[in-house]
């Protein structure tokens, strides 16, 4: 008996707080930053795996992505630049039962790390990339990436640019990844469900999540945040299973988003336990 | 909520409430789950957090629970959990 006591409201924890370094919250990631929406999908994407968090590990490169892996409260790598696929390659290598994750930009993995990102696709790494794409190089001040569109606006491409930008999913079926989509930040059920897939999925993974960059990109091409999320909303069309070839974003058509790729191969890791390991036992 | 038609089953059909839960100063006053909540239960309040933005505020009734605010939200700022019974039924 007795009054009832005024309840005290006690705060009940976000859901993903045992997956991020509280401490290093709030982030460096600017308001309307689309990069911490896809840190987010990633993370409840890997919780809905159901995996055991120590079996996973999240490498990063440099850029404003890459602090990704700062911010995860597991085994993570912040790497040097461009670099993130060679590392992840090496943990993949030294302990396969890992289900290693790159998160990174779009200026790290296709600009600086282009190369090590076509390799690691042609050997099948089974590793899971996930390209935050912002269509700029965000930290060191908006400079033309190699994925600004055509005709867009840059510090360094004032009256737009000149240049084609690179088509990712295109670049990731050529070299021959073995899982490919796109979505952005907006679709955030799809690209968390994508994501899990990917991480599921025994082969090169690769997902490239669209985001703005308000500051850099958007500000130069009169886009507020809200208005680039409707032109998310607006100018995309979902087609999974489309041509790879037709994927290329420019301002003309709309940018299509889905699942490309999913083909079964047999991953580099199986193959190099399948000639060296089994057959080292057998003779 | 309008139906254009009123399902068979719609009495049957037990529809979630959701609790939105805010962590105030966390949030950089983007505005993406209050232009994009399914139900239009979100605006930006007038007060101000530590770090001088304007965290949104519950506006009316209505949350589904259906986690998109969570997963949107670039900061770890916003989530719902599924209502009790007991807050339910205010």
């Amino acid at each position: 008996m007795g009054s009832p006591a005024v309840k005290k409201e006690v705060p009940v924890p976000h859901p993903l707080e045992d997956l991020v370094r509280m401490e290093r919250i709030p982030h460096i990631w600017c308001s309307g930053c689309g990069t911490g929406s896809v840190f987010t999908a990633c993370l409840t994407a890997m919780k809905n795996t159901g995996i055991n968090y120590d079996d996973f590990a999240m490498v990063s490169g440099i850029g404003c992505s890459g602090r990704g892996a700062g911010y995860i409260n597991i085994d993570s790598f912040h790497t040097t630049h461009g670099r993130a696929i060679p590392f992840a390659t090496g943990i993949k290598m030294a302990r396969p039962e890992t289900n290693v994750i790159v998160f990174s930009g779009d200026g790290d993995l296709f600009a600086i790390g282009g190369n090590h990102f076509i390799h690691a696709a042609r050997r099948n790494m089974d590793i899971t990339v996930i390209c935050v794409n912002n269509f700029i190089y965000g930290m060191t001040g908006g400079q033309a990436a190699a994925t600004t569109p055509h005709e867009a606006k840059s510090s360094t491409s004032m009256g737009g640019n000149p240049e084609s930008p690179f088509n990712l999913p295109l670049l990731a079926y050529a070299a021959g990844a073995t899982y490919v989509a796109r979505w952005t930040m907006l679709h955030s059920r799809d690209l968390a469900d994508s994501i899990e897939e990917a991480i599921n999925h025994k082969g090169f993974s690769f997902v490239e999540a669209l985001s703005p960059c308000p500051i850099n990109y958007g500000r130069r091409n009169k886009q507020k945040p809200l208005d680039t999320l409707r032109e998310y909303h607006a100018n995309t069309i979902i087609k999974n299973n489309a041509d790879p070839g037709e994927l290329g974003i420019d301002f003309k058509q709309k940018v299509i988003l889905g699942k490309f790729v999913d083909i079964e191969k047999p991953s580099h890791d199986e193959q190099y336990h399948r000639l060296y390991h089994e057959t080292s036992t057998k003779s | 909520m309008k139906y254009w038609r009123v399902p068979l089953d719609s009495e049957e059909v037990e529809v979630t409430q959701g609790v939105v839960h805010i962590i105030k100063d966390r949030c950089k006053g983007c505005g993406y789950c209050i232009e994009y909540c399914p139900r239009a239960v979100l605006e930006f309040s007038k007060e101000f957090n530590k770090n001088g933005y304007h965290p949104p505020r519950v506006r009316a009734e209505g949350c589904l629970n259906c986690h998109y605010c969570e997963l949107l939200c670039p900061e770890f700022a916003i989530f719902s959990t599924e209502a009790t019974a007991e807050q339910a039924a205010v």
